[in-house]
């Protein structure tokens, strides 16, 4: 008697412990650094809210998928009319909620209306203000009236700012978000954790997670030990300078890919004496690229030459403009009136990337005779003296949005840049559709501000993901902000 | 000669004791008049606290609405989410609106979370205090044995050895002492979690043992500062006539420590451990943000960051609260450990 029971306590215990080993099986438990505010992507920019429910749990008529490209959503097809004006599209049968009401034509109308109304709160609603009229035709199919031709509409449908929300539910979906997509919410500890459940109805192909939860780390030491004890099975963007921990660890796999984020030298050209192309190339000389990306980002950044994505298939290598020369940057400040150099600051928001880039700068320009300055601030208060008060000589910041050249065309930006060439091209290329043409403009205006040096071009980001050996089908890429679960799995 | 005792009974003991002796009733107003002016105290120091929270906080740079939408968002949708947001008001509006909601037990609404304020601090507070307690408890149980062995063993080697290990404990910042503790228990022998918190109501036992090691964390500076208190209390006490009267009557010098010196030791002490709460409380904001925990400090901690203002003024304040509950609780124990301070007066 008294020998069975422990046995059979051990026996229970060995149960449970291969029980909790096979459910892991169809469970994921993702570290991520920043914990969303609040899980409506519709209100809100922070990449940490579309990390948890882009394209799990909400879904737009269209998605973009690992490579960037665009894919049929809850819309399965639709049709451009010849003037680029009018699209028609056809959603897929049979789609609910998670609260279980249907899905229909009303549901996008409500959404696009909301994105639009004058108390609007959606961080992109510039990006939708081309949309003139939304009409359901039938409970299948709704019609998009634009007032001018967008080349990047279908692409901006499938970003997490306009995903499909219902009128019963939108209201709550900063606390309980309800969405269409193959993860339903099922619960926030705030502070600790995201809970979601593979969404059995879902009308798509079902994944192969029945179960992810995300755990908010934000210390870099404290998401290490936690990958290592087998706390949490990986992280999508882990900071570059720890990698090495499981570079060569068999237990792990470590994900090397591109990013949307230009990381730039931010440049008031507004103000003197950055107002001086010369001073501006100047600057663009005297720019290390490959010791920046080796001090700042490990390595793991790739250097850029305009504010272009080296992935994207309009890209344009430029590295090559302004090659580093600091004699030819000396020459340059000599000629714009200022051998001796000048002083000027440079205020860096609390990222690594950032604050590391800002040193290494500071003693490359010094070197040409520039001195630089170096403020730290927090986001906030960056966000309200540099991008309002566009009160600064230089920064640095990394621009994530997909597909940005267009910031170029804003004179009121906080850069200042003010070329009618450019604001020109961008209209004509926001209004072309054929892709050849699109990718002539786009080329060109990457070319005329890496001429201009508006801002100085230093590297794109890389999202460094570290994961479970036995975990696939993980994105590499980010060419949209998020974590998709859809083609995660366990493989043995 | 009567009236006075029965008015200083009233002042100094508990409202109970007070128709200990007769059976007369006795008028209730000294005791009322005594606490009022505590709680009138307590309310003051409260405001004051919320104006110079509320100022600092006005003053900081950096807008919310800005914050929440990002860098491309137009001019016009921060607008409307600062509007949505309330903070167009002017700053005496807000500041009295706010306290007039909390007076009414109403925190206001999280700008970057949308959610109500009190129940964000109800929620986190599960987390926190337990933290703490186990902090506390922790610190004492090693703290106050530590200390007595070394006063009991003064300048022997025990003495020495342990007042150097206690000088390292407080010279160890918690946060770093965590991620050892991490290494050890969590990563190498896999004993307990590297942090994160499972709700008490899910799982009592995996919330208890995700709080043992940052608990250990917290208490560690603590215990060493507690340990040099109780030994140098006790130290203290042991040269006092009545300790060698005492000895004098026949015990021991540890019995002699043992049955007159540690309650009287313990009077420095308890000053200590009152303090110690606004310490431990400060340093959850560390322990948290290194072990994960969705604790009062880490939402506090995350709250400036985002420049979530009204988040972050009623946080304070209700830290500002439990540290002052806290010494008013003190100054209550005190009187219950030394008799004296009753009689005193008596």
């Amino acid at each position: 008697m008294n020998v069975t029971k422990p046995l059979a306590l051990a026996a229970t215990a060995l149960l449970l412990a291969t029980g909790a080993a096979w459910a892991q099986s169809s469970e994921v438990r993702i570290g991520v650094a920043l914990e969303p505010p609040a899980l409506d992507p519709t209100a809100g920019a922070a990449e940490a809210i579309d990390v948890v429910v882009y394209q799990n749990i909400f879904e737009g008529l269209t998605r973009i998928d690992q490579n960037g490209a665009v894919q049929p959503g809850l819309a399965e097809s639709w049709e451009i009319a010849e003037d680029g004006l009018t699209y028609t599209f056809s959603l897929h049968e049979g789609i609910t909620f998670h609260d279980g009401t249907g899905f229909d034509a009303e549901d996008v109308k409500f959404t696009f209306d909301r994105i639009l109304a004058e108390d609007s709160v959606n961080a992109q609603k510039a990006l939708y203000e081309p949309i003139a009229a939304v009409n359901v035709v039938d409970p299948q199919t709704v019609e998009f009236q634009l007032s001018r031709p967008d080349g990047l509409f279908l692409f901006n449908l499938g970003r997490g700012d306009a995903v499909i929300v219902a009128p019963e539910s939108a209201d709550n979906n900063a606390s309980e978000p309800i969405g269409t997509g193959p993860f339903a919410f099922v619960q926030w500890d705030r502070g600790s954790r995201v809970i979601l459940e593979r969404y059995e109805p879902y009308w798509g192909e079902a994944p192969a997670l029945t179960k992810a939860t995300y755990l908010f780390i934000s210390d870099t030491a404290t998401l290490t030990n936690a990958l290592l004890a087998g706390d949490v099975d990986g992280t999508n963007n882990f900071a570059p300078e720890a990698l090495a921990v499981f570079e060569n660890n068999p237990q792990f796999k470590v994900l090397v890919g591109s990013t949307e984020g230009e990381t730039i030298l931010g440049t008031n050209n507004a103000k003197e004496p950055f107002s001086d192309l010369r001073v501006r190339q100047a600057m663009a000389h005297a720019l290390n690229r490959q010791e920046i990306i080796d001090g700042a980002t490990y390595g793991y950044g790739v250097p850029i030459g305009s504010h272009f994505a080296p992935h994207h298939p309009y890209y344009l290598d430029l590295t090559g403009t302004y090659p580093y020369d600091p004699d030819a940057a000396k020459a340059l400040l000599a000629e714009a009136g200022y051998p001796d150099g000048f002083s000027a600051t440079l205020k860096l928001p609390p990222v690594a990337y950032a604050r590391l880039s800002g040193q290494i700068i500071a003693s490359q320009f010094a070197q040409v005779g520039i001195k630089l300055e170096l403020i730290s601030m927090e986001w906030a208060q960056w966000l309200e003296d540099v991008l309002g008060n566009k009160d600064f000589d230089l920064t640095i910041v990394a621009h994530v949005e997909p597909f940005d050249i267009g910031i170029y065309a804003d004179p009121n930006y906080y850069f200042g840049y003010d070329n009618p060439d450019v604001q020109a091209l961008n209209e004509t290329l926001n209004a072309t559709i054929d892709e050849g043409e699109r990718q002539r403009i786009a080329q060109e205006v990457q070319t005329i501000i890496a001429e201009d040096a508006v801002n100085g071009y230093l590297f794109e980001l890389a999202q460094t993901g570290v994961w479970n050996a036995k975990l696939d089908g993980m994105w590499q890429n980010a060419p949209i902000e998020g974590v998709v679960l859809r083609d995660i799995h366990w493989v043995e | 000669m009567l009236p006075k005792r029965a008015t200083n009974a009233m002042r100094h003991l508990p409202p109970c004791g007070g128709g200990r002796e007769g059976g007369q009733p006795r008028p209730g107003f000294p005791v009322t008049l005594f606490i009022l002016r505590r709680l009138l105290t307590f309310a003051a120091t409260l405001f004051v606290a919320a104006l110079i929270i509320f100022i600092l906080l006005d003053l900081l740079p950096g807008d919310p609405a800005r914050f929440i939408l990002g860098i491309n968002a137009s001019e016009a949708s921060v607008a409307a989410l600062r509007t949505q947001m309330g903070l167009d008001a002017p700053a005496h509006e807000r500041f009295f609106g706010w306290i007039a909601g909390m007076v009414r037990g109403d925190f206001g609404i999280s700008a970057t979370q949308r959610v109500a304020i009190g129940g964000l601090i109800a929620e986190r507070m599960a987390v926190t205090l337990p933290l703490t307690m186990m902090a506390m408890v922790l610190s004492m149980l090693i703290g106050l044995p530590l200390g007595i062995v070394a006063a009991m063993r003064r300048g022997k080697p025990a003495d020495t050895g342990l007042m150097i290990l206690a000088q390292t404990g407080i010279a160890i910042p918690n946060f770093w002492f965590g991620m050892l503790l991490t290494l050890v228990f969590a990563v190498a022998l896999r004993w307990l979690p590297t942090g994160g918190f499972t709700p008490w109501h899910e799982n009592p036992g995996a919330a208890f043992r995700g709080l043992i090691l940052p608990g250990l964390a917290l208490a560690l500076p603590q215990a060493s500062i507690l340990a040099r208190v109780m030994r140098t209390a006790l130290v203290d006490v042991t040269g006092q006539d009545f300790i060698r009267t005492a000895r004098a009557k026949g015990l021991t010098r540890s019995e002699a420590i043992w049955r007159h010196g540690l309650r009287n030791a313990f009077l420095p002490v308890l000053t200590i451990l009152g303090l110690q709460f606004a310490f431990l409380i400060a340093g959850t904001i560390i322990v948290e943000n290194v072990f994960y925990l969705p604790g009062l400090g880490r939402l506090i901690f995350t709250a400036v960051s985002e420049r979530d203002l009204t988040l972050v003024r009623s946080a304070t304040i209700v830290l500002v609260l439990a540290v002052t509950a806290t010494m008013f609780i003190t100054d209550l124990l005190y009187t219950l450990v030394d008799p004296r301070l009753r009689r005193q007066n008596a």
